[in-house]
């Protein structure tokens, strides 16, 4: 390699040779990500185009067929049912958990003594794994013996079935996202903590009320990072798996996708071409097909994001 | 909606009233009613976890009465036995654990080396890598899902460790984007004084960035822990042979083979979770900055 490493420094070279020298060290530096970028991103990117339009199990070559995986996809029911579910985990669970964490760190943005100490609590429901969650989840919306519908019916409500009743699957799983939205809520309170406060003074001193202290300080300072927070949201939306898998019964039993099909996301589906029916040529086309619904997403939210995202002068 | 909201009929409020009332009214503004509602919410996200640790110590009576009693009336420990018994929990443990030290090593191996590249050296690519790396983090990893599986088949890696450890190797771009912050914040006259002295870019990294970079790696490195623990599409994948399994697949499995015994589910959850608790209180600190190192992406 041209990268020599000198102990001593160079006298003689030329402003090109050192230019070139620091080029190929910075490159050295960079190798590992560029190497894993072309093997792990580039590649599979271009290589997933070309499946899409193979038919391959993985065992024989793949066959060239055109355009007819995605034919097939466009005139098959699974994938405007998965599409549909998987549009209301990321255009209404999503929307309503971003809320949630925004009013959990406006909660834990208060003044009060040991407020640190809630701080921690709240984020603990986020660190315990998907799939323990999703079990406890499973017994505590459990419709006669579960501690939810105990209480719900201890106060005169209806108990509703929950994760038996494809009414109320996703309401369950908004509800367990809820329960989680302490890591977002943290990231908010970091940025609602960069807000200066002497905004909010000049505000008080001119007599704003606390909701339109919020409403005219607090969401234009927020308003980065809920860009941020709403993407990022919407392509794990796109991407949701575990919860539904667990809820679904696992790979082998027909309840693939929960009852009546309500938890049958994309990636579900996804999965089950891929690696259920080693259709794999089938599945690079829906990977296709999400990744351009998830560009086409990511354009509009950012170009709307101009109207009402405000990046401070400082 | 609230635009109408006349502004002086709160400012004649706030000044009117008399001293007692206002210090009584400050108590319940200041201190009751945020302490109340912090208590409220608090109560909400901690009892689910609370309740996960008090079934997982029922019998299956004690499980399913109604109304059911907070205590059990004796704490069965005896679950936690009978659930690590009912399947190989110390193997899948094992090989979860196994799999967090090889992806902590390769990442902090190679994400503090690219986040140097793109801070500190001053070369011409860097800014394309830089953007680059961002661009990677909003990219659906489903895209890449299949192509990767199917290179990971054909060097017949399926059933074993590495494609779910290999990728590690080359540093995942949210941590390098965590570290190029954390460096930028980093003064620049001690590498150019090594510079002056003659030190090579690899011993200004290794001797000078290395020791100022400790908290943002074990925030890495936590990361990495947790990423690793809790991943389950990974292993569902790559892991066909059950004596490879991680402990979230072998979860999974034990739901689907034992159902109907949830004191056995619920130990076996609590199990899983447990670690996870602890570590979270040990590194809370490096948790909690995640929030703030996000805020610099603006």
């Amino acid at each position: 390699m041209s990268t020599r490493t000198l102990d001593r420094p160079v006298k003689q070279s030329t402003p090109r040779q050192r230019k070139r020298r620091i080029f190929w060290t910075g490159a050295a530096f960079a190798s590992p990500w560029i190497i894993g970028f072309l093997a792990f991103t580039v590649y599979p990117f271009f290589g997933s185009l070309y499946y899409s339009f193979t038919s391959y199990d993985l065992f024989s070559a793949p066959k060239w067929i055109g355009l007819a995986n995605y034919r097939a996809i466009l005139s098959d029911p699974s994938f405007y049912k998965a599409l549909s579910n998987t549009f209301y985990m990321a255009f209404i669970a999503m929307p309503i958990g971003l809320v949630a964490s925004l009013l959990v760190a406006l909660l834990l943005n208060l003044k009060v003594r040991g407020i640190t100490f809630y701080r921690t609590l709240y984020y603990v429901p986020a660190v315990i794994p998907i799939v323990a969650s999703a079990i406890l989840w499973t017994w505590l919306l459990n419709p006669d013996y579960g501690l939810v519908n105990i209480v719900l019916r201890s106060v005169g409500l209806n108990d509703p079935a929950w994760l038996l009743d494809p009414n109320y699957t996703k309401p369950s799983l908004i509800m367990m996202g809820l329960w989680g939205s302490g890591a977002g809520a943290l990231i908010f309170l970091a940025a609602l903590q960069g807000i200066p406060q002497q905004y909010y003074e000049a505000a008080s001193i001119d007599g704003a009320a606390w909701y339109r202290r919020i409403w005219h300080i607090t969401l234009p300072g927020l308003s980065p990072i809920l860009l941020f927070q709403f993407l990022m949201g919407l392509i794990g939306a796109m991407q949701i798996f575990t919860e539904s898998f667990i809820l679904g019964g696992g790979a082998n039993s027909g309840t693939m996708g929960g009852p009546d099909q309500s938890l049958f996301f994309y990636a579900i589906y996804l999965y089950q071409n891929a690696f259920i029916y080693l259709k794999m040529g089938y599945a690079s086309a829906l990977a296709w097909i999400l990744f351009v619904i998830v560009v086409l997403l990511t354009l509009v939210v950012l170009k709307t994001s101009a109207r009402w995202v405000y990046y401070g002068g400082d | 909606m609230s635009r109408t909201s006349p502004k002086t009929t709160t400012v004649a409020a706030a000044a009117v009233p008399a001293r007692s009332v206002r210090s009584r009214r400050k108590l319940l503004t200041r201190t009751i009613a945020p302490h109340t509602a912090l208590i409220l919410v608090g109560c909400l996200f901690l009892f689910p976890i609370v309740w996960l640790f008090l079934t997982a110590v029922k019998t299956p009576e004690e499980i399913f009465a109604v109304p059911p009693s907070l205590l059990p009336e004796h704490w069965r420990w005896s679950n936690y036995a009978d659930a690590v018994s009912a399947i190989p929990f110390g193997r899948y443990m094992g090989n979860t654990l196994l799999l967090c030290a090889i992806n902590i090593a390769g990442q902090l191996l190679s994400a503090p080396l690219v986040a140097y590249s793109i801070s500190k050296i001053p070369w011409s690519g860097r800014g394309l890598v830089f953007s680059l790396i961002v661009g990677t983090m909003i990219l659906p990893g489903q895209v890449q899902l299949i192509p990767v599986y199917i290179i990971f088949s054909k060097l017949g890696w399926v059933g074993t460790f590495l494609p779910l450890t290999i990728g590690s190797f080359f540093g995942a771009p949210f941590y390098i984007f965590l570290l190029r912050q954390f460096m930028l914040g980093l003064p620049t006259e001690l590498i150019e004084a090594a510079k002056i002295d003659g030190a090579s870019e690899l011993r200004i990294y290794a001797r000078i960035m290395l020791p100022l970079l400790q908290p943002p790696l074990m925030t890495i490195a936590l990361f990495t822990f947790v990423a690793s623990y809790t991943d389950f599409m990974g292993p569902l994948i790559y892991l066909n042979d059950a004596s490879k399994w991680t402990i979230t697949v072998g979860l999974q499995g034990f739901l689907q083979d034992h159902g109907a015994q949830w004191e056995q589910l619920m130990a076996a959850s609590a199990l899983v979770t447990l670690p996870m608790i602890v570590l979270y209180f040990f590194g809370q600190k490096y948790f909690m900055k995640s929030g703030s190192a996000l805020t610099g992406l603006k």
